[in-house]
């Protein structure tokens, strides 16, 4: 079982391959078809990948599940693993299949969604197992297409104005980042990672245009690579995109998009950024943490404002995302812990409130707030789980929404007081934006009309919750299920960055710059 | 034993929640129920027994990351005990009483259940409390301070169909956890000092945090005053002191008993926990120990004054609440921590009593609250108005002065403010007039309830009865504990030094072991008392004792050699009360109307609680608001979004078109064979190359 990566990156694009070719027609029996095939290869891909999680050895860095192929061109198919990615990867394949099933009642172009449903998933895994430069360039770069098709076939009545948007902001960035690349690899030799990462790129400083760029050669990359990833997360100010792309999107592309596609961004800033160029994170860390920190309180803020319940989940998004970026360049043991624990719960919270939007969006056809009010008189077990996640949101201790932000918190308090400080009235603004719709939707006596005849959830929709709901309490208890996996790749990653940045803070102060 | 303490609740709170459907409903809040009074007997029994030496228990790992290492654990020391049989005691007694009152709700159509969610609630908050005092480090208390805002939150909105309910709910979480941000600063900051967070190694550091200065956002502080401070904040939150204390009136929109368990017994005094708790650190920190005198005595001064106009019953005691907590701040701040858990401990008993008493009242008058419409309500609800008069005469401090003969309130509230005298003049007074008004106010109360001819609706007086017994049994349990509480503990927590030490398992003074580390921030401190004796010294070091009074705090000493008159000024105060409002209420029912016509302005001033909402509102909710839709319209969408949109012009139109044939099928179909043909290319060298 060696090449179980490509196992479980392949399955579903093989899968999304067979429905392509093999599956004809539009009729009842192909849609079910076509579902049942898309449900039952995403399960199995969990099951795949179960193997890879139980056979990952927690003490060990470095990267593990190797596989290195010949690729055409002279390119080399690189596969693997350390504690950073394999969490990730876990995520995505948990979630897919609870997407497949929340699309179940789609009945527009089944077939299509599932395919691009299918290749979604095998591309995203892939951008979380490359371990070579080009491959992972392709994965993450080929996962904009499906999404974009997603938003802009299945999406509400806005799609092509925000397809469009999220296509555009990401390419943007991406083209920096594939520059960048090119740079990394006429300077390193190489488009292998383990081998970027062992490569230290100069931090001479150099003038560009006239400018003097402290930090050299690794600032100018990191920048690029920033342009690519914060878009992604997002990050304040490229962030509205986001609010669009998910008001847009069908209910499974916007689980998917929250849940997965913006941990690309934290990612490739754990696997680049971070570890490969530390002198540009260290010049460029405090830009960073502040952004976080005026994330954190600007999408609160407005996310408090909105009407439509996904452009508010959209915003929380925004905000959630602000103690990853802080955490990560924070650069200490709790700010990373911080921040991958925050990416992966909020995948689960994130999903499951719009799995909560989509519950009642199809039932009634609108995601304005308004529209609601005294659905608890009706719908017991929805109210449940609603609030349950709208806990999580807030980051209740004992749910997984805590951890992350604590650690975040802990982590850049030990670096910047202040921007401590501001993220942290995100405790006070989350619970007032999240608790405020809940309230107008969920409380109150059931007056409107058209609410008199909503049903509750049925069993499909609670089976769906249900692995989110203890996935959301175990980890909340539990944390140790993920520390201990990431804790060591972690401690080396953020002990590396501190020799790489003592150094230059040693030079620099050599130099008599003021420390 | 304690961790079945901890956790039975749980099980508790789960099978209301969820088993009922199986069980029964009647069945589940039995259980429920039964659980807590089991719980309750073995608090006792750990109380009873404990001998002061500090347990600890390792429950589970929790969160680690690097050197921050967090576990499940239990803790159980002096503190721990007495929080334990307060919080289960009061606990039991409310569910038992729930039986009765939440019987019939008007509140609820034909058919719905809402019972097995009622008691679920309880338990949960009765699990979150103890979790909060059984703590063994600043996360795990954390854990049960936002726990126990959840299960408030969810029992202030219990009744869900009342706007106001959910409105009261909302802000109940949102004031506290402006105070949890900055108990959470205070953790980060403790973490960032001393590399940890557990109680032990944070006690410990204690002395050396005293002598660090820390730079938190524009400049150095001391640090145990920086840190203490942030971690009082949280307490003024939880414990609704002034500034922080608006949500405490408007969470009486929640049914009776649960202002009786969380609102009065036991939720808001955890405040006054923590800074006792957190006594090493407090010791150190002298500026944020005024802060907490100063703030707790307005508090205590600035709600009695509130209390004075309320006509609604519950929230008469409600701003009773929340003086009385001023009360314990200003023991705590001034260093008697033992004091400032004295009137925590009868504090519980008598206004859980007070609440209890007037869901009593209530429930007799149909759900109707406002006093004004009450009246002469003494014979037809005799045993709940002889617990009301119990709770009263506890309350308003009536005993026999200078002798320790009398009910709890008196014992202890003399108890805190002798302590104001010793260590805050400006406190004393503060608190005597306090006093005199809590016991108009108090009285004003019983008056209008209870005596006087029936005012309000006729039919409702007509038919007011007396609850049953499952309402009235609680009503004397705690009437038997409001009246010896204190008198029979006042040895332990206000007595010579020698009994407190014994009573809070601090090492006796002259045979503590100086051990290695004393002083230094390092050292364990729990292989303290197995220490060979080498040499003695004057004091046990921070964290030998459920609390530590520093070498220098004789506050407990001082009190106890107060002036005759200062002695004496609360019973006098008391008298005073009670004669203005016998005058007003009984003798001349015009006069408060009176009152009211000469002093406008004031009574407005009151009755708008000094224009602490119209305040917030004004200078944080609408200007958040505002924020909120300038951020959204114009940052988001004219600055952000427009200069995208200048970029993207170009494109747009372009874009429509490509995406309209997309549509169609075209691209789609394109699309999708560009990205199979790339996944086919790869699959196939892979295999290739593999082979």
């Amino acid at each position: 079982m060696a090449n179980l990566l490509s196992i479980i990156t392949f399955t579903p694009l093989i899968a999304a391959g067979i429905l392509a070719l093999f599956l004809r027609g539009d009729d009842e029996a192909a849609r079910r078809n076509a579902k049942w095939l898309a449900l039952g290869a995403t399960t199995f891909t969990f099951i795949v990948s179960l193997f890879v999680l139980f056979g990952f050895e927690p003490l060990d860095p470095g990267f593990q599940f190797v596989e290195e192929r010949d690729w055409l061109l002279g390119l080399q198919y690189k596969m693997g693993v350390d504690g950073i990615s394999v969490l990730f990867v876990m995520l995505t394949t948990f979630l897919m299949p609870l997407v497949i099933a929340s699309c179940w009642e789609v009945t527009t172009r089944v077939k299509d969604y599932m395919i691009a449903l299918l290749v979604l998933e095998g591309l995203m895994i892939g951008v979380f197992c490359a371990l070579d430069l080009i491959l992972f360039y392709l994965f993450f770069e080929a996962g904009l297409i499906p999404m974009f098709l997603i938003i802009g076939i299945w999406g509400g009545a806005n799609r092509i104005y925000a397809a469009f948007k999220f296509f555009l902001y990401t390419l943007l960035g991406s083209v920096l980042m594939l520059i960048a690349m090119i740079a990394m690899y006429l300077d390193a030799g190489t488009t292998d990672i383990p081998a970027l990462l062992a490569h230290e790129f100069s931090s001479v400083p150099m003038r560009v245009l006239g400018l003097n760029i402290v930090g050299g050669l690794q600032t100018v990359l990191w920048l690029a690579f920033f342009a690519s990833f914060a878009v992604k997360m997002p990050m304040w100010p490229v962030h509205t995109w986001l609010p669009d792309a998910h008001v847009q999107a069908p209910t499974a592309g916007s689980v998917v998009l929250a849940a997965i596609l913006l941990k690309m961004g934290g990612y490739g800033f754990l696997r680049f950024s971070l570890p490969m160029f530390p002198i540009g994170s260290e010049v460029m860390g405090p830009l960073v943490l502040w952004l976080s920190a005026i994330a954190i309180v600007y999408a609160s803020l407005v996310a408090m404002m909105q009407q439509d319940m996904k452009k508010l989940v959209a915003y929380s998004s925004v905000a959630h995302m602000g103690f990853v970026t802080m955490g990560i360049f924070a650069a200490n043991r709790q700010g990373i812990d911080g921040a991958i624990f925050q990416m992966l719960s909020h995948g689960f919270i994130s999903g499951a409130l719009f799995l909560c939007v989509g519950v009642i969006y199809d039932r009634m056809h609108t995601r304005d707030i308004d529209a609601y009010g005294g659905l608890v008189n009706r719908m017991p077990a929805y109210a449940a789980v609603f609030m349950l996640f709208t806990l999580a949101n807030v980051g209740l201790p004992g749910t997984s929404g805590f951890v992350g932000e604590f650690l975040t918190l802990v982590g850049v308090f030990q670096v910047n007081t202040w921007v401590a400080f501001v993220a942290c009235t995100g405790v006070i603004l989350s619970a007032g934006y999240a608790l405020w719709l809940y309230r107008r939707v969920v409380f109150g006596d059931l007056i409107k009309e058209s609410l008199r005849s909503i049903t509750d959830m049925n069993g499909r929709e609670k089976a769906i919750f249900a692995p989110l709901v203890i996935a959301t309490i175990l980890l909340g208890v539990y944390p140790s299920l993920v520390t201990d996996i990431i804790g060591p790749t972690t401690a080396l990653l953020a002990e590396t960055y501190d020799v790489a940045t003592a150094n230059f803070v040693l030079q620099h102060d050599v130099a008599g710059a003021d420390h | 034993m304690t961790p079945i303490i901890l956790l039975a609740p749980l099980v508790g709170a789960l099978i209301c929640g969820f088993g009922w459907r199986v069980i029964g409903e009647k069945a589940a809040i039995v259980t429920a129920t039964a659980i807590l009074f089991l719980v309750a007997l073995l608090s006792w029994i750990v109380f009873l027994s404990h001998d002061g030496v500090t347990q600890r228990i390792f429950l589970m790992s929790w969160i680690e990351s690097g050197s921050l290492a967090t576990d499940w654990s239990i803790r159980l020391d002096r503190l721990t005990a007495i929080m334990l049989v307060v919080i289960t005691t009061v606990s039991a007694l409310v569910h038992l009483y729930s039986f009765g009152y939440m019987d019939q709700d008007p509140q609820w159509r034909e058919g719905e259940t809402f019972k097995p969610r009622f008691f679920a609630y309880l338990s949960f908050f009765t699990f979150a409390m103890l979790a909060l005092v059984t703590a063994d480090n600043l996360l795990q208390l954390f854990f049960g301070w936002e726990g126990v805002g959840v299960a408030s939150y969810l029992l202030i909105g219990f009744y869900w169909r009342k706007p106001s309910a959910g409105a009261a709910a909302m802000k109940a979480f949102i004031v506290n956890r402006v105070g949890d941000f900055g108990f959470l600063l205070g953790i980060f900051g403790l973490f960032y000092l001393t590399d940890s967070i557990g109680f032990d190694e944070v006690f410990a550091a204690a002395p050396a945090i005293a002598e660090t200065q820390i730079r938190f956002l524009w400049t150095d502080w001391n640090a145990a005053n920086l840190i203490a401070f942030l971690l009082f904040v949280g307490a003024m939150g939880k414990s609704a002191q002034l500034g922080l204390h608006t949500w405490l009136p408007d969470a009486m929109e929640g049914p009776t008993p649960v202002s009786a368990l969380i609102h009065a017994a036991t939720m808001v005094t955890a405040g006054v926990f923590l800074v006792c708790r957190m006594s090493p650190i407090m010791e150190f920190a002298d500026a944020t120990m005024t802060f907490v005198v100063v703030l707790g005595a307005l508090t205590a001064f600035f709600a009695a004054t509130v209390g004075v106009v309320q006509t609604d019953i519950k929230r008469v005691i409600a701003y009773s609440t929340c003086s009385q907590l001023g009360y314990m701040f200003v023991a705590a701040g001034l260093g008697a921590y033992s004091v400032a858990m004295f009137h925590l401990f009868t504090h519980a008993f008598f206004k859980a009593m007070l609440f209890l008493g007037a869901g009593s009242v209530i429930h007799a008058m149909h759900h109707e609250q406002d006093m004004r419409n009450y009246g002469g309500l003494r014979k037809k609800i005799p045993l709940t108005f002889w617990a009301m008069m119990i709770g009263t005469l506890a309350i308003t401090g009536v005993g026999i002065p200078l002798t320790h003969i009398g009910f709890a309130g008196f014992l202890s509230k003399d108890a805190v403010i002798e302590v104001a005298f010793a260590g805050n003049t400006a406190a004393f007074w503060l608190l005597v007039i306090a006093a005199m008004l809590t016991s108009f106010y108090s009285w004003r109360l019983m008056f209008l309830t209870f005596f006087g001819t029936p005012r309000g609706d006729r039919h409702t007086h007509d038919h007011a009865h007396e609850s049953p017994l499952v309402m009235t049994v609680p009503l004397g349990v705690l009437a038997v504990g409001s009246v010896l509480a204190g008198m029979v503990w006042y040895n332990s927590y206000f007595g010579d030094d020698h009994a407190i030490e014994e009573f809070f398992g601090i090492p006796a003074t002259e045979t503590v072991a100086e051990a290695a580390g004393h002083g230094e921030g390092s050292g364990d401190i729990t292989e303290l008392g197995e220490a060979e004796t080498s040499e003695p010294v004057a004091y046990a070091p921070p964290g030998a004792g459920a609390i530590y009074m520093g070498p220098d705090n004789n506050i407990i000493d001082d009190a106890h050699h107060v002036p005759v008159w200062v002695k004496v000024s609360p019973f006098v105060a008391m008298l005073i009360g009670f004669a203005a409002a016998w005058l007003a209420y009984i003798r001349q029912p015009a006069l408060p109307g009176q009152w009211v016509g000469q002093l406008g302005p004031l009574h407005r001033f009151l009755l708008h609680k000094w224009y602490f909402d119209e305040i917030y509102d004004t200078i944080f909710v609408r200007p958040a608001k505002r924020l909120g839709t300038f951020l959204w319209k114009r940052g988001d969408g004219t600055v952000i979004d427009g200069s995208i949109n200048g970029l993207a012009m170009g494109l747009v139109p372009f874009a429509t078109k490509w995406l309209n044939r997309a549509q169609s099928g075209y691209i789609f179909t394109y699309a999708f064979a560009m990205v199979i043909g790339i996944v086919i290319l790869i699959t196939w060298t892979t295999i290739a190359a593999g082979n």
